[in-house]
């Protein structure tokens, strides 16, 4: 398996790689912003019921 | 019937699905990239080039996939008043833009080399920039509207009056494209598909089909955990797991 | 329900002559579609061979933005001052109320810019033949963007930031419309047949008329709420 002559795409490289790079990123956000977001919210939540305790 | 739309049961539900969900993508599209990048032969006109086509054509279909999902599950919404078709809808936007930027600026480079210019005003890409459009649009309407009863509501209609559109659409940017178009140059040059092209497309495909489930399910257990925080199965759920 | 065609006239009457008394609603759109078309020559130079080939292009682009800007006034007052829920409430079909308040609307912003375009297609240096087609095809498209741009409208009512919004949603779905448009207007000049054109431009009217007032009526009845 020729690696460099893999990577390099006939030329095409750059356009190539942009794409799957992209595309990466566009799938890893995707699920990582979400996933972040769970923990947020799953904080705020916490202190939401905490202060609800409090002042019943 | 009734059970499956209560949040409540969805919320474990889509906990318990996402793991094998995830799974099972990683896998469509290790098999995927792998038959797409290592074992399809080069394109006679393109050669290697057209490897873009595995991420460019399945994002292409998605963004399109996940408007119809956008406006059935708004449709779901309006007529029978199921929470949970309203969080899927809202949920599926955002992905569905993304797959829809995927697919243009892939198209953008994969048009670069092939045409000489970043962007090609040809059919195709063109009905893609007016669908990321509306999916903006739409988006932007949502968030406008506080309320979010009526944000999800006035989401449904204008998710329907898009959807009937969009045929309109297609048809009239192909027909102008047609006229405009010097005749050398035509359509995004889609290979004449090979098997060894074919199977790897439909792997990726299906890889980003299975991939939108576990985004949106996600997504969907954000959102149902805020709307529900008033409940006491939210509370108790949050109280056992630190 | 109580006679349908006296309120039908009523309300038509009723909404020109609230409108004729905001003047400047009316005029507004109308100037700026003169200032934008004139915009063109100023931007890329008076040459009439090239003002010529962006003719049909630009008139039509200036309506369509015209009428955007236009939007606004087809329910917002209404609804700032309850009249809305008063006609939401009313025992007649809403789709029939909407209907007609898109009428008047047009034709006190669809058509003045109708009338208006032949000056501007000689400012453009658009060839006389053309003329008459710019005018038919305005004739039938811009209905279709006050019937579009009432279901925009109607689901931004209310809303902060609600003009640009409105643009965001419903420009999108104009493009058919401007295509075909704009397209017989360049096809006349090419001598190409335009039948197709028309024959378009009339299906969607026809598409328009027969669902944009009814999900316009459900997009104010979400609005209302």
């Amino acid at each position: 398996m020729n690696w460099s002559k893999f990577f390099a795409m006939g030329g095409y490289a750059v356009y190539v790689w942009s794409s799957y790079g992209l595309a990466a990123v566009v799938l890893f956000l995707n699920i990582y912003l979400p996933l972040h977001r769970r923990k947020k919210v799953r904080r705020l939540l916490r202190e939401f019921l905490r202060l609800k305790e409090q002042t019943r | 019937m009734h059970k499956y739309a209560s949040p409540k049961f969805f919320y474990s539900l889509a906990g318990r699905m996402t793991p094998w969900l995830g799974g099972v993508t990683a896998l469509l599209l290790l098999s995927g990239l792998y038959l797409g990048l290592f074992v399809a032969p080069p394109d006679y006109q393109q050669g290697e080039s057209y490897r873009i086509m595995f991420i460019h054509v399945p994002a292409a279909w998605m963004s399109m996939f996940v408007y119809m999902l956008m406006a059935g599950s708004g449709a779901v919404a309006l007529v029978w008043n199921i929470k949970l078709a309203e969080i899927f809808a809202s949920c599926s936007a955002p992905i569905g833009a993304s797959f829809t930027f995927l697919a243009l600026v892939t198209g953008s480079l994969w048009g670069k080399p092939m045409w000489g210019t970043w962007w090609v005003w040809d059919a195709r890409l063109t009905s893609e920039l007016i669908l990321f459009f509306l999916y903006i649009g739409y988006m932007a309407l949502e968030a406008s509207i506080d309320d979010p009863r009526r944000a999800a509501r006035a989401s449904a209609i204008l998710a329907l009056v898009g959807v009937v559109n969009i045929p309109v659409i297609h048809f009239s940017v192909q027909w102008w494209n047609t006229l405009h178009q010097p005749a050398s140059v035509s359509k995004m040059g889609v290979p004449t598909i090979a098997t060894s092209m074919l199977i790897p497309l439909l792997l990726m495909a299906l890889a980003f089909t299975v991939y939108f489930f576990v985004a949106v399910l996600i997504r969907m257990r954000n959102d149902i955990l805020e709307r529900e925080r008033h409940t006491g199965w939210v509370a108790q759920m949050l109280e056992s797991k630190p | 329900m109580p006679n349908l065609i006296k309120a039908i006239v009523c309300l038509f009457r009723r909404d020109l002559t609230v409108a004729l008394r905001r003047s400047t609603d009316i005029l507004t759109p109308l100037v700026f579609f003169t200032i934008v078309v004139s915009l063109f020559p100023l931007g890329l130079g008076p040459e009439p061979s090239v003002l010529r080939t962006i003719a049909p292009g630009v008139i039509w682009v200036a309506a369509l933005l015209a009428t955007m800007l236009s939007l606004n006034r087809l329910f917002a007052n209404d609804y700032a001052d309850g009249t809305l829920e008063q006609m939401a409430l009313a025992p007649y079909p809403l789709t029939v109320l909407v209907l007609v308040k898109i009428a008047s609307h047009w034709a006190l912003t669809g058509l003045p810019l109708v009338l208006i375009s032949p000056l501007l297609a000689l400012q453009m240096h658009l060839p006389e033949s053309a003329i008459s087609t710019l005018i038919f095809t305005l004739l039938l498209g811009t209905p279709v963007l006050s019937l579009l741009g009432a279901v925009g409208a109607a689901l931004t009512l209310g809303l902060r930031g609600g003009g640009v919004l409105v643009s965001l949603l419903v420009l999108p779905l104009y493009t058919p419309v401007l295509i075909f448009g704009a397209g017989a207007v360049a096809g006349v000049v090419a001598d190409i047949d335009i039948q197709a054109h028309y024959s378009l431009l009339g299906a969607f009217l026809v598409l328009a008329l027969t669902f944009a007032p009814w999900a316009a009526a459900a997009a104010l009845r979400v609005s209302l709420d």
